[in-house]
C-alpha cells in the first residue's frame, strides 16, 4: 500500500494532524508513517473504521530505543588560508558534528483481514527518553495491543496513556530498570566463560585477579 | 558380609542382605519425580516417560503433581529469574530424602541465555544438585543415563559415617534461601553456603586486549 495517498487522505480528514513518511531504504522497502501522538487516536480510529481501509488487525507492536548519537558530516567551506605568497581563498573540508535527538519509538503493523491488504506501518515518538515518555495507548482501539504495549512498557519504559492495565509483564513488579534500552547495565554477576570474547572478555579481564589457586603457574 | 558368601548363599536359595542395601535399593527404585517442566527440556522429559523410552522401567513412573509426594526434582529447562524463587520454594516443600537433576544447558549454567538479563545462571546457585545432564536439550537416552547415574550414586551411599547422605545428617540443611525480587536482580544472587563463582585460571590475554 502506497503511503502518499493515505497521508493526503488522513490530512484531509483529520485536521491539524502532522504526518511524515519515513522511508525504508532496504530492499524490503517497508516505508512507514510517522504520526503525532496528539492525533494518534483519531488517526487510528479513521484507519480502523473508514470503509475502504478497515485496518481491523494490529499484528505487531514494537519498541525502538534511539539514544542520542553524534553525526559527523563533511562540508566544504571557503576559507582564507595563509599560502606561500600571502593569504589565499581556498576550499577546505570541515567536519560538522551534530547530536541527534534522543527518543523512544513505537512501531505498529496494521493489516486488514476484511479487505486483505496491509501492512500499514505507523510510528510514534516520545519527546525524549528520560521523563517525557508518554504515548497514547491503542489498546482501546485494537485489543491485541494490550500485552504488547505492556511488554514495551516493561522493557523500554514507555508509558501508554489510556492503557487499562499497564503493569510489567515479563519482569517482576519490583524491577526498576528497562532492559531493552541501549544504556541498560546488567547486574555484574560474572562467572567463568570458556570462550570469552568481545564484551564478555572485557568482563573477564575486570574479574580476573591474576592469581591462580594453589600457586601453580 | 562377604560378597562371595552372599552369592554362594543365593545359589543355595538363601537370600541375605544388609539394612543398608535394602534401604538404598528402596530409595533408588522408587524415585518419584516432581511433575513440572520449565522449557523445551520438559518436552524431552515427557518423551522419556512415554511408551517408547519408558522411564517406568526404572521405578520413576509416577510423576507427582505435589512436591509433598515427590523424591526427585528434574529441573528441565530455562529458569528465568522470575521463576527461580518458585523453583526453590518447591524444592523446600519436598520431603527428605530428595534429589535434584539439573537437565540441559540452561538449568546447568543459563545456557544460550547466560548473558541475558532475565535468566538464572544455573539452579545450583540456590539448591544442591546431584546430577547434571548436558545437552540442548538432552535426548531421552541422556536423561535415562542421568537417572541411572543418580541410582548408582544412591546405591553407593553409606548410611553412617562422614559421607552419609544429606537427609541422615542432622547438621545439613533441608531448606534453602528463597531469593527475593530486588530492584535490579534477585537478592541474594546466589546462596553463598552452597555456591561460589569458579575462580578464573590460566587465562591468556593478548597484550592489546588488556587495555
Amino acid at each position: 500500500m502506497t503511503l502518499e495517498p493515505l497521508k493526503a487522505e488522513l490530512e484531509a480528514n483529520i485536521p491539524g494532524c502532522q504526518l511524515e513518511i519515513v522511508n525504508n531504504p532496504s530492499p524490503s522497502g517497508q516505508h512507514s508513517l510517522l504520526i503525532d501522538p496528539g492525533h494518534a487516536l483519531a488517526i487510528a480510529l479513521y484507519l480502523r473504521d473508514a470503509a475502504h481501509l478497515r485496518f481491523d488487525y494490529l499484528s505487531n507492536v514494537t519498541g525502538v530505543d534511539w539514544p542520542s548519537r553524534e553525526l559527523s558530516e563533511k562540508i566544504k567551506v571557503k576559507k582564507i588560508v595563509d599560502g606561500p605568497d600571502g593569504p589565499v581563498e581556498k576550499e577546505v573540508d570541515e567536519v560538522v558534528k551534530t547530536q541527534t535527538h534522543a527518543h523512544l519509538e513505537v512501531v505498529y503493523h496494521l493489516y486488514s483481514m476484511a479487505l486483505k491488504h496491509g501492512p500499514v506501518i505507523l510510528r510514534m515518538r516520545t519527546e525524549d527518553r528520560a521523563d517525557r515518555v508518554h504515548l497514547p495507548s491503542f489498546t482501546p482501539i485494537w485489543r491485541s495491543a494490550d500485552f504488547q504495549e505492556r511488554e514495551i512498557f516493561d522493557l523500554y519504559g514507555i508509558l501508554f496513556d489510556g492503557h487499562p492495565d499497564l503493569r510489567r509483564i515479563l519482569m517482576w513488579d519490583e524491577f526498576e530498570d528497562f532492559p531493552m534500552r541501549r544504556d541498560y547495565v546488567e547486574p555484574d554477576d560474572y562467572e567463568y566463560e570458556p570462550t570469552a570474547h568481545d564484551d564478555v572478555l572485557k568482563k573477564t579481564i575486570a574479574h580476573y585477579t591474576g592469581e591462580t589457586p594453589g600457586g601453580a603457574a | 558380609m562377604d560378597e562371595a558368601l552372599k552369592v554362594e548363599l543365593g545359589r543355595q536359595g538363601v537370600f541375605a542382605t544388609s539394612l543398608q542395601e535394602l534401604y538404598n535399593w528402596g530409595r533408588r527404585s522408587s524415585l518419584w519425580p516432581l511433575n513440572f517442566g520449565l522449557a523445551c527440556c520438559a518436552i524431552e522429559m515427557i518423551a522419556t516417560t512415554m511408551a517408547r523410552y519408558d522411564l517406568a522401567r526404572f521405578g520413576a513412573e509416577v510423576f507427582r503433581p505435589s512436591p509433598r509426594q515427590a523424591d526427585l526434582m528434574i529441573v528441565a529447562g530455562t529458569i528465568t529469574k522470575k521463576m527461580a524463587p518458585q523453583v526453590v520454594r518447591l524444592y523446600n516443600q519436598m520431603p527428605e530424602p530428595k534429589y535434584v537433576i539439573s537437565m540441559g544447558a540452561c538449568a546447568i549454567s543459563g545456557g544460550p541465555f547466560k548473558q541475558g538479563y532475565n535468566v538464572l545462571k544455573g539452579i545450583d546457585r540456590y539448591i544442591p544438585v546431584d546430577i547434571y545432564i548436558p545437552g540442548c536439550p538432552p535426548r531421552p537416552e541422556a536423561l535415562i543415563e542421568g537417572f541411572m547415574a543418580l541410582q548408582r550414586k544412591i546405591d553407593a551411599q553409606q548410611l553412617t559415617g562422614e559421607n552419609r547422605p544429606r537427609h541422615l545428617n542432622a547438621a545439613e540443611p533441608s531448606e534453602f534461601i528463597v531469593p527475593k525480587f530486588g530492584a535490579h536482580d534477585l537478592e541474594p544472587t546466589q546462596n553463598p553456603a552452597i555456591w561460589h563463582a569458579p575462580q578464573l585460571v590460566n587465562i591468556t590475554l593478548a597484550p592489546d586486549e588488556t587495555k
